[in-house]
């Protein structure tokens, strides 16, 4: 029932009364009434003034909160000409922090790819004490600031912090470094692949599983053929989420990295150092890379999203 | 188990005593300075404005979307997706070039409406607004689908008008997820850093958020001024991340 505004006949100026159609000629009434069945099939008695009611204010609240922006962005990208959306793209710094953005966001991915899964197995198919904990610490980071995340870890790797001895002994520098930036992102998207999986893992039940171990599956065997294949869709949407949250992550790699040019700036921090120093047009194309970037993830995730069997819509 | 424990649990641990380390008065005393006063205070009326128009938007949203079939139906459903992958550095600076003094909309606003709107709280507001949209509709749109529909008909069969039904049948049955996603909202905006940055700019006791100020206090490294709004972040959002998980733990044993 997807018709342009204009075309759709359930939409007729007398709200689909019945006293009207004496009035309509035959092909008219046809599509009034085919319109009539369909409704009636929905929703016998709301009249399409009500629903307008409704769907008016959020349709418009939707365009002026989300795509006006949107497009707002699209036109200050171009206000200096078509050039000027390359601006970013063709300035190898901005290429450098892009290049380290999804670098940190393939590590990250492939560490939640694994913990997220076995986190979501434990939170699901165990139960111990201190489960519920569990249960909420994972989703705290979803709310702690972000600029907080890389505070701490400063505070735990910086000069004088209870862990630098460790990584002084590892070799690895944390504070203002790579590490300490993919540590930042991977606390704060810890929450997307778990909180994915679990309702597919809820969903999928024991009864495949106990099956395969009757048969005489080993644990792994019963895992990698059996739980596995159905999971499958879950984590990938799950990693998609958390792929462009890794993209567009700033504030806790802006205290934990220090922004340094060339070494620790990811995208979003080019984005930040180039409004600092007013090269606008090179901020504004760098944010449309960066946000046609999410749009593609979100467009995927939607492609995604239709082929798992999940009761969202 | 010892992953998360050292992933999330060890960090926290570390930065509540080092906000304590000056003792309870030294932390009240961090607080209560005027400029991470107003800081906090900035943050929770900005999200609180937020959470009211987002609990009354979003809620007519999952509904629009759930009940009625419309041209851009499916359109709408992505749009309510898009705060979420877009990053929020971004959504500042659309928000500046939409909203800002040469912006579209900014320099109309300023002339008729006599008021800024970016380096300003309603800038803040707007820009707590999209990043938080999904969040309700989120919560309310699978419950509104699994409603059992017969008590609606059965309240408009006896004569009950639209509004009375929403009231007294549909509202009751998603106040809860409407208001896990309020919490979840809120907790979310109250440690929004990006966007903010971008859209209110760092102007100390007008425009400076909490999380804003941790930043400027940890460059400046005054490290008992960061840590203790730290902790205050922490607490909130702690005791937020605690409600929404026990509001889905009521929702999961109540049926309805």
């Amino acid at each position: 029932m997807v018709t342009s505004l204009g075309a759709d006949p359930c939409l007729g100026a007398d709200g689909g009364r019945p006293e009207a159609f004496r009035l309509r000629s035959r092909r008219e009434r046809s599509a009034a009434t085919r319109c009539e069945q369909a409704s009636a099939r929905r929703r016998p008695h709301v009249a399409h003034w009500r629903k307008w009611l409704v769907v008016g204010p959020v349709l418009i609240y939707a365009c002026v909160l989300v795509l006006a922006p949107l497009s707002a962005l699209l036109v200050g990208a171009c206000s200096e000409g078509l050039g000027g959306l390359f601006a970013a793209p063709a300035d190898p710094a901005f290429l450098r922090a892009l290049w380290l953005t999804v670098a940190i966001g393939a590590v990250v991915l492939a560490v939640h790819a694994a913990s997220g899964t076995v986190l979501a197995w434990v939170l699901v198919r165990h139960q111990f004490r201190g489960k519920r904990w569990l249960d909420a610490a994972v989703n705290l980071p979803f709310a702690v600031s972000p600029v907080v995340v890389g505070y701490m870890l400063f505070l735990l790797f910086g000069r004088s912090g209870i862990l630098s001895p460790l990584a002084q002994r590892l070799g690895v520098q944390v504070v203002f470094a790579v590490p300490g930036m993919v540590l930042a992102t991977l606390f704060v998207t810890l929450p997307f692949t778990v909180r994915e999986l679990v309702p597919v893992l809820r969903a999928f039940g024991t009864d495949q599983e106990e099956a395969a171990s009757t048969l005489g599956a080993s644990g792994w065997q019963t895992f990698r053929s059996v739980t596995l294949p159905a999971l499958r869709w879950g984590l990938v949407y799950g990693m998609t989420l958390t792929f462009a949250r890794a993209l567009g992550e700033f504030g806790a790699v802006l205290v934990v990295g220090g922004g340094i040019e060339g070494r620790t700036e990811t995208a979003t921090l080019y984005v930040y150092r180039a409004l600092d120093e007013r090269q606008y047009v090179a901020a504004y194309s760098a944010a449309l890379v960066l946000g046609l970037m999410s749009l593609l993830l979100v467009a995927a995730t939607e492609l995604l999203k239709h082929r798992t069997p999940r009761a969202e819509e | 188990m010892t992953y998360v424990v050292a992933l999330v649990v060890l960090p926290l641990a570390v930065i509540v005593l080092d906000a304590l380390r000056g003792g309870i008065t030294g932390f009240l005393g961090s607080i209560r300075a005027p400029l991470p006063w107003h800081a906090l205070k900035l943050t929770l009326w900005t999200a609180a404005v937020m959470v009211v128009v987002n609990a009354i938007m979003g809620t007519l949203t999952a509904y629009a979307l759930v009940r009625f079939e419309f041209p851009g139906r499916r359109a709408l459903n992505a749009i309510v997706d898009l705060p979420l992958a877009i990053p929020t550095l971004v959504t500042g600076v659309m928000l500046v070039m939409l909203y800002g003094p040469q912006g579209a909309l900014g320099g109309w606003v300023l002339e008729h409406g006599g008021f800024r709107v970016i380096f300003a709280p309603p800038g803040i507001v707007l820009a707590l607004l999209f990043i938080t949209y999904p969040f309700i509709v989120r919560s309310v749109q699978p419950v509104l689908v699994d409603m059992d529909r017969s008590s609606e008909d059965a309240a408009a069969t006896l004569g009950a008008g639209p509004l009375t039904v929403f009231r007294h049948v549909t509202l009751p049955a998603i106040a809860l997820p409407v208001l896990s996603g309020a919490l979840l909202s809120f907790a979310r905006a109250v440690g929004e850093f990006g966007a903010i940055v971008i859209v209110a700019g760092n102007i100390p006791l007008h425009t400076q958020t909490a999380a804003v100020y941790v930043l400027g206090e940890v460059e400046s490294e005054n490290r008992s001024g960061s840590s203790a709004m730290s902790v205050v972040l922490i607490g909130l959002a702690l005791v937020l991340t605690l409600a929404v998980d026990l509001l889905h733990r009521r929702a999961e044993t109540d049926e309805w």
